[in-house]
């Protein structure tokens, strides 16, 4: 102290310290955030109040619940391409996180989420609102850290970015007492993270295994590709799409890939999986070459893992190793970010076209059309289905929003009949299943992509879990559509009861409030429609409507999906009824 | 992965090397607990280099899962490399140590030949009770737990497994692979494709 006094004042100036809160959200702003989702609380005050002094350089959306905040920065992050942020409070802010956190996991959606936490001096004291969130949240993060000391949260922070959006990408944790928070420290530059000694984000290519996978596709005569969202995650749509092309091999796509290549491409066959297409799934169990793009062959594609393709030879891109070999074994792993590895099997394959092939698929879509797609998406009587409300969406947005699904009949709809042009356009969860997942992401998902429509596709079930979420677009003004498809069923529970557990609805039985007094309460403006002469109009007012508007619509009550690969079956087992 | 056939278990040795992070042990047992299976022996101790943290994993387990397994541990953010390897592929000792009141001990029977028999050694002699201690095999150290137990054995411990591969040149030269920013001539090798049954690697 007495030294300090002695020093010139410009001196004194270049040494000033700054808050950890402060240090964190400079650390951000450098990391290029601009949005952050959260909800303040006691351990994490500090932070906000750091947070107040630059509300002119970053945006927080105040949710409504946490799991909200973290489904919206896993919508954020899927539509945009960037690193969500999502901030919560110790203790229950924290744990609220924790099925956002397992779903971006499974997903691979590249957040970093900031939570507050009790005075290092506390720690295990069971103090208020003190929760082991680094125990918790270690099996569904990629990386989490809990830092005790200022010093550490430049470096924490870089790491986390890092970590977050390399390699396979994967949800993050920074942990921060909030003495760390309160603490003057000098804080230097901020340095961005490029390594970690201890982390390898890509494997190697190697040259053999891309020369050995080109001759397999070279002598192929049914080849067929499936691709994930590894496609996405890499930003390889194009290098895939010229590898097909070039190739002229059919492909499939599972709900997390969807969009990666355009809907109405010639080579697009369709979705894989247990609701997916009748030709992708059959012709699974009878092509020669099967060449799996950033896809990690889950139960719901793969149904029976024993009768799964057993014919084929399987080329397997993928940036992750553990991938490799986990469920489908490999005849040659290709390890690798699809972006580089792709460009290097196009080089080395023949231009070809395999018209017979193809039209295997056609003949299977054609039989599809004919017993399920035709009515469900054009039916002439009886009660709408959700079919028929995606086609009509279709056409009025002719492909170009983005889809946000919730989960279950919803979803399945959504995924098989949403036109999509564009990429990071189906945003859903995949892995987990989360209900609930749609509105909080959509609106995430507009921060994201604020120049393009989005509109979340919810059931009646899902959309009641994180209603809540309707606060954060009355507060924020975002603009998201809303449709409802209200079967006033827990539909898929419902299909499975009435198929597989003879008719015997347990508690599936969902009733609904006026979900139009509920936006309007909200501010948010909506309509209720239960006739097919008006939904047309209706969704044109939905999208004309300046702001958010929520569409409820009634739907058939007792529909199914269709196909279905039941479970246990194989995907070549496939029902179309 | 638990239902597979029981004959094709056996014993691996799983050997990670690791920064030293907190909260790191809790990610590679829940890699374990998610699939509800038990790890035989585990330890934790430093390796050869400094900073670097070795663990010593002892899982029954047949090879498909323990390949399956090794690449989630060496997923985790934290871990430098793993391998596994048979008992045939390592050299592993565990220590024991054995309580016995020193009376009955002294008066019963002749302990220097008791000592000399099992590779043990006092460790501890007191009025009241006598520790030994030896080094082996799991059935070596169980031997003297069935000599001793007539004698009153009074506390038994044993420690986890530690195990040195035979094979093995040490990690410095994975290490500088693992410091360079990106990935240089030196680790253009690559083990999954040089031998892909046995090992593998990033």
């Amino acid at each position: 102290m007495l030294t300090q006094e002695k020093q010139a004042p410009e001196l004194l100036e270049e040494k000033k310290t700054i808050s950890g809160g402060e240090a964190l959200i400079r650390g951000l702003l450098k990391e290029g955030v601009d949005t952050i989702f959260g909800y303040p609380g006691g351990a994490i005050m500090p932070i906000y109040d750091s947070l107040y002094d630059y509300c002119d350089q970053i945006n927080h959306v105040l949710v409504r619940h946490e799991q909200g905040g973290i489904h919206a920065g896993q919508g954020y992050a899927r539509a945009s391409g960037k690193v969500g942020v999502v901030f919560a409070t110790s203790g229950p802010g924290a744990t609220n996180l924790i099925t956002g956190l397992a779903d971006a996991m499974i997903d691979s959606t590249p957040l970093v989420c900031i939570t507050g936490q009790v005075f290092a001096h506390l720690l295990g004291t069971d103090a208020f609102q003190e929760a082991d969130v680094i125990s918790i949240s270690a099996p569904v993060t990629k990386w989490n850290y809990q830092v005790t000391d200022a010093s550490e949260i430049p470096e924490a922070l870089a790491k986390a970015f890092y970590l977050a959006k390399s390699g396979r990408p994967g949800p993050v944790l920074l942990d921060i007492t909030k003495n760390a928070q309160l603490q003057q420290f000098t804080c230097g530059e901020h340095t961005p993270c490029y390594h970690v000694r201890s982390y390898r984000p890509k494997p190697i290519i190697r040259k053999e295994y891309i020369l050995e996978a080109a001759a397999l596709i070279n002598q192929a005569k049914k080849p067929f590709v499936l691709w994930g969202q590894g496609v996405i995650l890499g930003a390889a749509e194009q290098e895939l799409k010229q590898f097909i092309e070039k190739s002229g091999i059919p492909a499939a796509w599972t709900i997390m890939g969807a969009g990666a290549i355009p809907s109405d491409h010639p080579l697009n066959v369709g979705m894989l999986g247990m609701h997916g297409n009748y030709g992708p799934n059959v012709l699974t169990n009878d092509c020669d070459v099967l060449i799996a793009v950033g896809m990690r062959f889950d139960d719901r594609v793969t149904g029976r893992l024993d009768k799964y393709a057993k014919q084929a030879k399987v080329i397997h891109l993928d940036i992750d190793p553990s991938e490799i070999d986990k469920n489908v074994k490999a005849t040659v792993p290709v390890w690798g970010d699809c972006k580089e590895t792709l460009p290097l099997l196009t080089a080395l394959v023949e231009a070809k076209s395999h018209p017979e092939w193809l039209q295997k698929f056609r003949d299977y879509a054609a039989e599809e059309v004919k017993q399920v797609i035709q009515d469900e998406l054009f039916p002439t009587s009886g009660e709408m289905t959700m079919g028929e409300v995606m086609q009509q969406l279709n056409e009025l947005t002719n492909g170009d929003a983005i889809i946000v699904s919730d989960v279950g009949q919803n979803q399945m709809v959504a995924c098989r009949y949403a036109k999509l042009n564009h990429t990071r356009s189906n945003i859903t969860s995949g892995g987990l299943g989360t209900m609930g997942f749609a509105l909080p992401a959509a609106i995430g998902a507009k921060f994201g992509a604020p120049d393009r429509t989005v509109v979340a596709f919810a059931g009646d079930g899902g959309i009641q879990m994180t209603i809540q979420e309707l606060g954060t677009i009355m507060q924020s003004g975002v603009d998201v559509k809303i449709i409802i498809v209200n079967n006033q069923f827990l539909g898929m529970v419902r299909q499975w009861q009435q198929l597989f557990h003879e008719r015997r609805y347990s508690f599936v039985d969902i009733t609904s409030p006026d979900y139009i007094k509920v936006a309007e309460g909200y501010g948010i403006a909506g309509k209720k429609i239960s006739e097919r002469e008006n939904l047309k109009s209706a969704l044109q007012e939905m999208l004309a409507h300046e702001g958010s508007y929520l569409l409820e619509v009634m739907v058939t009550k007792e529909n199914n999906v269709f196909p279905m690969v039941p479970q246990g079956c194989s995907v070549s087992e496939i029902r179309l009824k | 992965m638990q239902n597979q056939n029981h004959i094709d278990r056996q014993e691996f040795n799983i050997t990670v090397y690791t920064e030293h992070h907190v909260g790191l042990l809790n990610r590679i047992a829940t890699i374990f607990s998610r699939r509800k299976m038990n790890i035989e022996s585990l330890n934790t101790s430093p390796s050869e280099i400094e900073g670097i943290h070795r663990f010593n994993i002892v899982i029954n387990e047949t090879e498909d899962v323990i390949r399956k397994l090794t690449r989630q541990i060496e997923k985790q953010v934290e871990v430098l490399k793993v391998y596994y390897h048979t008992n045939e592929d390592v050299i592993w000792q565990e220590m024991a140590l054995y309580k016995v009141p020193t009376d009955v001990i002294a008066e019963k029977a002749l302990v220097e030949r008791l000592l000399r028999e099992n590779g043990a050694r006092a460790v501890v002699i007191r009025k009241d009770y006598t520790v030994f201690e030896t080094t082996g095999h799991r059935e070596e150290t169980d031997n003297l737990i069935k000599v001793l137990q007539p004698y009153g054995l009074i506390e038994f411990v044993r420690s986890a497994r530690i195990a040195i591969i035979k094979g093995s040149e040490g990690f410095n030269r994975k290490l500088r692979e693992f410091e360079r920013a990106e990935p240089g001539s030196e680790s253009v090798e690559n083990e999954y494709l040089n031998s892909r049954e046995k090992i593998f690697s990033m």
